[in-house]
């Protein structure tokens, strides 16, 4: 089997395995497995920036919380329905992506980190500050009622899994033939090697922010979607906390490999979920295997299936 | 017509006078070699050229434009490249992604795989592309790092000590690429090994202590009462 064909077989699998899964599952997974996915295609849109690009944020709940609230309110306060709701959380990502990358990526390094925090951190207080509009930590609902979208609704376990799935499926393939793409090429190289990619006539800066805008977006898209399918919306989104899962997730799962941050969700989220079924410490057993898996597979899961069995992975 | 020249540059480290109110011109189609002791300033003066160093005073002319204050990536665009002194490939890409994405950059589609393997046939890096960068040896890094220049199709090509650690049958496969090159780029070529540069070499240009000390030929240079002094320290 050509390299192409194996790439297309094992992602096209797992697309095809989480379709065929709705129909198999018992309701409390199948709720879970809509939840991964969703939070996976945050993942994807960090993996972009941070396991492909080399930039390494402590900022996107930024994002997450743009497409969420971008959503929520246009909703909440414009009457909108969930399609142009949707529509302005990812143009509220777009838009905070740009002009977060427009000054951020002015620093790297240390310093990139601490600015995409500062921002990020500013974004939370922004969401509490506006709280007569947002309600705060609190947050409000949006009612069942309101969430169908073209007729689907909704609310329904059933259709969220197939939204979920729709999702994912997009920001998945849309990862995967980005870093198949000349762009994508270039991405990969400005994290090997910055000053030699300047120095073969390629913007950095120009690339960076590309990837910057992308990876917000697709973020924003998994906080709008997020918003929509579970009908909720809160300032927790936009804490730092949701900042640091993303990149637990790619970093377990592999960063720089496009199946690595499903792989990651999935993981973390079932370790919590089995842990506190065993002891109300379950943080402590969660840690352990952190720990443990940074020991024995720096590279992520998927790193490590890369460099042991499929050097082919993209 | 030159398609490089550079009027008074200079450039300073820390009060230090690294290079100073240098004057140099490269005529369209010449391989230049530039040498001079360690120190003389001859990587700050290229590094000034492409882009990768702020010139303090001087401007920069390449092609009839003065490109002083443009971006190093930008000069690249207009037709210049640039092989590291220290090798700087990407270690953890396969060697022809190496070579591709240099490619990329005027390229599209099939005409991509088309160009890097003739560059790296050119250079003589055949073997298994699909390896590693960082796996080659350190002289096979600087073979890499010429294939990756000359798939730019440069009009000016500037080598920064090619053909250290190199072995005597790489540097004679080295000698007549460059001399196959004469006429059809420009070459700039900073380089210690003598022998190759008697041999590629249409002129020299020789520095010491941040200033061009003598130009000519390789011949000429050769008998330069002055040159021999500044190499051998006896003035």
């Amino acid at each position: 089997m050509s390299r192409r064909a194996r790439i297309l077989a094992l992602h096209g699998g797992l697309l095809a395995v989480l379709f065929a899964a709705q129909f198999v599952l018992p309701a409390y997974h199948h709720g879970n497995l809509a939840r991964i996915m969703v939070l996976a295609s945050y993942a994807l849109g960090y993996n972009l920036l941070f396991g492909y690009t080399g930039l390494l944020s402590l900022g996107h709940a930024l994002f997450f919380a743009a497409g969420m609230y971008g959503m929520a309110l246009s909703m909440q306060h414009l009457e909108a329905a969930p399609a142009p709701a949707l529509l302005a959380g990812l143009a509220a990502g777009i838009a905070v992506s740009a002009l977060l990358g427009l000054l951020a990526l002015r620093t790297a390094g240390v310093a990139f980190m601490i600015v995409t925090l500062m921002f990020a951190q500013a974004g939370h207080l922004t969401i509490l500050y506006f709280g007569e509009w947002t309600r705060g930590d609190e947050g409000f609902v949006i009612a069942a009622t309101r969430r169908v979208l073209w007729g689907i609704d909704l609310a329904d376990p059933v259709s969220r899994y197939f939204a979920a799935w729709g999702l994912f499926a997009v920001c998945l393939l849309s990862t995967l033939w980005l870093v198949r793409r000349p762009f994508g090429k270039v991405l990969i190289a400005i994290r090997e090697n910055e000053e030699r990619v300047r120095m073969l006539g390629y913007d950095p800066f120009l690339h960076k922010l590309g990837a910057l805008v992308v990876s917000g977006t697709m973020s924003a898209a998994a906080g709008a979607v997020y918003g929509l399918l579970f009908g909720y919306a809160g300032a927790t989104f936009a804490s730092v906390q949701y900042s640091i899962f993303p990149l637990l997730w790619v970093l377990l799962g592999g960063a720089g490999t496009v199946l690595g941050p499903f792989v990651g969700t999935l993981f973390m989220f079932y370790l919590i979920d089995l842990a506190s079924g065993v002891t109300t410490a379950y943080m402590l057993i969660a840690g352990v295997v952190l720990v443990a898996l940074t020991l024995f597979a720096p590279q992520g899961l998927m790193g490590e299936v890369r460099r042991r069995l499929w050097g082919w992975l993209p | 017509m030159s398609l490089l020249c550079t009027e008074g540059l200079s450039k300073h480290f820390a009060g230090l006078s690294a290079v100073a109110e240098v004057d140099f011109d490269l005529p369209e189609g010449q391989v230049r070699a530039l040498i001079g002791p360690n120190g003389a300033g001859k990587t700050t003066l290229v590094g000034m050229i492409c882009g990768r160093l702020r010139a303090d005073a001087g401007r920069v002319v390449f092609d009839g434009r003065d490109v002083t204050g443009m971006a190093a990536h930008r000069r690249i665009r207009r037709g210049m490249a640039y092989t590291f002194q220290i090798t700087s490939v990407f270690g953890r890409l396969p060697v022809h992604e190496n070579v591709a994405l240099a490619a990329r950059r005027r390229l599209a589609g099939p005409q991509v795989d088309a160009a890097v393997r003739e560059a790296l046939d050119r250079v003589g890096l055949t073997e298994d592309p699909d390896r590693p960068a960082g796996d080659l040896s350190y002289g096979h890094q600087r073979l890499l790092e010429l294939a990756m220049g000359l798939v730019q199709a440069p009009r000016l090509l500037i080598l920064d000590e090619p053909t250290q650690g190199l072995s005597d049958s790489e540097i004679a496969r080295f000698t007549g690429l460059v001399r196959a090159l004469a006429g059809q780029v420009t070459v700039l070529l900073i380089e210690h090994n003598m022998h190759v540069v008697m041999q590629v070499a249409d002129a020299v240009t020789v520095m010491n202590q941040g200033a061009i000390l003598a130009e000519g030929t390789p011949a000429e240079i050769h008998d330069n009462p002055a040159v021999q002094a500044a190499y051998l320290g006896t003035n």
